[in-house]
């Protein structure tokens, strides 16, 4: 690794100065800024850098910054592992992660699912994670569909071993052309974007499970599913679920061999169990057996401050991100049903200017609990709320929801940049 | 609809059709029938099952290219939407839904695709996708106060003697010609894209005056007013 090519030695030093420049200057943790200065440089750095390293790649709708933190906390039992922590998932933050840690044997990076087939291509990677998708920002053009062809194309022929869920139908078409993938059962609650086959456009049956329209509940209690839930076939080709050889069982995860495992990680909800399972099927795939991936696992207690608790005049504020239906259906399953909840949206470009999604979401879920909604956005978020009759109140801003409270705990749900917002106002710890 | 029964919406196809929050349509109207004491029975019909011919008002949403040619097809065999606009229902199309109406409309690349042939109307693929906030004047015959909402598409629409613009556009692309949207009896097309009715609820009262035929009595409209409000002053040029 430390025999790069001259000028791209000079390009990474480079990155590196601009990124310490952009931390000392506040501007930003510095992972994207560094990485654009080196890639105007040498347009093969990332191949470069990405060379004698085992490389995995982490791309998903929800979910990605927390697996690629989990699979970096198991593989670091290995060796020295470069990974973008901050969540800079394009090839200028890959180039970032990969130029700060030079001699790490290993690499985990969070890949932007757009941008995946160019990454699978530039870095070579052995190993891709892929794990759910859904709608998301939809002013930019995100067509699913569409993204999972590519990721079909990017996959044929070539040597990778793929760890995908199992339970995403779109997700499950777009691993499988490559050569090997290990399945993984780690649930699907939100369904809204796989009620039709990928492959023939003909209805997908769920074993058990009668179509449930957009805003309807797949079981009595959201985000629980069961093994039959999971289950699904095309009704008019034989496109199906292909058997998992992991599974997400509850509390637990059952291993190849069917060993059950239970999982008491750190980080709070269903979906953070899925991620854990995905991340357990990854390290393996590294030579990294359970009992030792594990308990790596539930050292992680926040990633790049989701579920830290931020503190004002004795007011406790535990974070929850989501910026997409299907995120908010997970945070949901998250929250403290006896607490009350502060809602935040804002629709800036990372948000999507769009809110139009907020109507994907079935907030009825909060009824019978005090609501406060604030953000940039707000009043698109109060209407959607009178409409689906949950009583909440409207507040100026974050601090005064948070002062509104009695002293004590609160949840907050926050998308993208209204969640940075609240994390800049009331401390960045992670 | 009949005076001693409930008013049946109809949504179609959301498992082809809802990307963009479309379900906010059928839950504008339901709640907006409800407060007038109005009760309603919604049906969801999937891709796969025929289409009720006995709706009132029919919804349809948004969606990517594929799922958009897989609608038209199936509409076109099932026959249940065009039995139920002759017979006088009252429809909503909201964007990919909206092109699917007329003669053809523009595929996954730019292929010309059949539709239904629902709305006079021909679509195809314009040059740039048009993103953002639309604005625009509503045709005075309806009685709808400004159009408001976001659009996202790269259909340029052209509407034939058939049908009359809905609109004209203030801020926007719409149709593409100043026009955005169109109607034809109790038939509607729009470019705004997934919750129209959440941000026009004067539109939402005029299907539902379509399908009941009475007048209906003034609703809450406090948070739709204060929703409107922010977003009118938020893209109109400041006067
Ligand atoms: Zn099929």
């Amino acid at each position: 690794m430390s025999q790069l090519p001259l000028r791209a030695q000079l390009a990474s030093a480079l990155g590196r100065t601009a990124a310490t420049l952009s931390r000392a200057t506040g501007r930003g943790d510095g992972s994207v800024i560094g990485g654009r200065v080196g890639l105007a440089l040498e347009p093969d750095l990332l191949r470069q850098l990405a060379q004698d390293r085992k490389l995995a790649l982490v791309s998903a709708t929800n979910g990605k910054t927390t697996t690629t933190r989990l699979i970096t906390s198991a593989l670091q039992d290995l060796g020295d592992v470069a990974t973008n922590a901050f969540g800079a998932n394009m090839p200028a933050g890959h180039v970032s992660a990969l130029s700060s840690a030079k001699d790490a044997p290993y690499g985990v990076l969070e890949v932007d699912e757009k941008y995946l087939p160019e990454v699978v291509d530039t870095t070579g990677a052995g190993v891709i994670v892929l794990m759910n998708l859904s709608r998301d920002q939809m002013d930019r053009a995100a067509e699913i569909w569409l993204l999972a062809q590519k990721w079909r194309r990017a996959l044929a022929g070539r040597n990778v071993h793929v760890i995908a869920n199992a339970d995403d139908p779109l997700v499950t078409w777009g691993a499988s052309t490559a050569a090997r993938v290990t399945w993984v059962s780690a649930g699907q609650p939100w369904k809204e974007d796989s009620w039709c086959c990928p492959e023939c456009g003909g209805p997908l049956d769920r074993k058990g499970l009668d179509y449930v329209p957009p805003g309807g509940h797949v079981s009595g209690v959201p985000g629980q599913s069961t093994q039959a839930e999971n289950d699904w076939a095309c009704r008019e080709c034989s496109f199906r679920r292909p058997a998992p050889s992991w599974i997400l069982d509850g509390e637990a995860a059952i291993d190849p061999q069917g060993r059950r495992w239970t999982l008491d990680i750190q980080l709070p909800g269903r979906a953070n169990r899925a991620n854990a399972v995905i991340a357990l099927a990854t390290a393996e795939a590294f030579g990294l057996p359970v009992e030792r991936a594990l308990p790596r696992l539930r050292e992680v207690r926040s990633v790049a401050g989701r579920y830290t608790t931020v503190e004002r005049d004795g007011r406790q504020a535990r974070l929850l991100l989501a910026k997409n239906p299907a995120g908010w259906l997970e945070a949901f399953d998250v929250l403290d049903p006896a607490l009350p909840v502060i809602l935040s949206v804002n629709a800036q470009g990372p948000d999507g200017r769009d809110t139009s999604w907020l109507w994907d979401v079935d907030y009825r879920v909060l009824r019978g609990r005090p609501v406060y909604v604030t953000g940039e956005r707000r009043l698109d978020l109060a209407l959607r709320l009178d409409v689906a009759d949950v009583p909440f109140q409207l507040m100026g801003s974050f601090g005064q929801a948070l002062a509104a409270q009695p002293p004590g705990k609160v949840d907050v749900i926050a998308n993208y940049t209204a969640f940075q917002q609240i994390r800049s106002e009331f401390g960045r710890a992670v | 609809m009949p005076s001693d029964s409930v008013l049946r919406l109809v949504w179609i196809y959301p498992d082809l059709l809802s990307t963009y929050g479309d379900q906010g349509n059928v839950l504008v109207l339901e709640q907006r029938a409800r407060r007038r004491g109005i009760p309603v029975e919604t049906v969801h019909v999937r891709s796969a099952d025929p289409v009720p011919e006995s709706g009132d008002i029919y919804l349809i949403g948004g969606g990517e290219d594929r799922p958009q040619i897989l609608a038209a097809e199936r509409l076109r065999r099932d026959g249940g939407l065009h039995r139920a606009v002759a017979r006088g229902a009252a429809m909503l199309a909201v964007c990919a839904g909206y092109q699917i109406m007329g003669s053809t409309f523009g595929g996954e690349e730019g292929q010309p695709v059949d539709g239904i042939g629902l709305l006079d109307i021909a679509s195809g693929r314009g040059g740039a996708r048009a993103v953002g906030e639309l604005v625009a004047e509503t045709d005075p015959a309806l009685g709808v106060p400004t159009l408001t909402g976001f659009e996202n598409h790269m259909g340029v629409t052209r509407l034939g003697p058939g049908v009359r613009p809905l609109s004209r556009t203030v801020v926007g692309t719409g149709n593409g010609d100043g026009t955005e949207g169109c109607y034809a009896g109790k038939v509607v097309g729009t470019y705004l894209h997934g919750p129209a009715l959440a941000r026009n609820p004067g539109l939402a009262d005029l299907l539902l005056t379509w399908a009941t035929g009475a007048q209906l009595p003034p609703a809450d409209d406090t948070w739709f007013t204060r929703l409107r409000e922010e977003r009118l002053a938020a893209v109109l040029p400041r006067q």
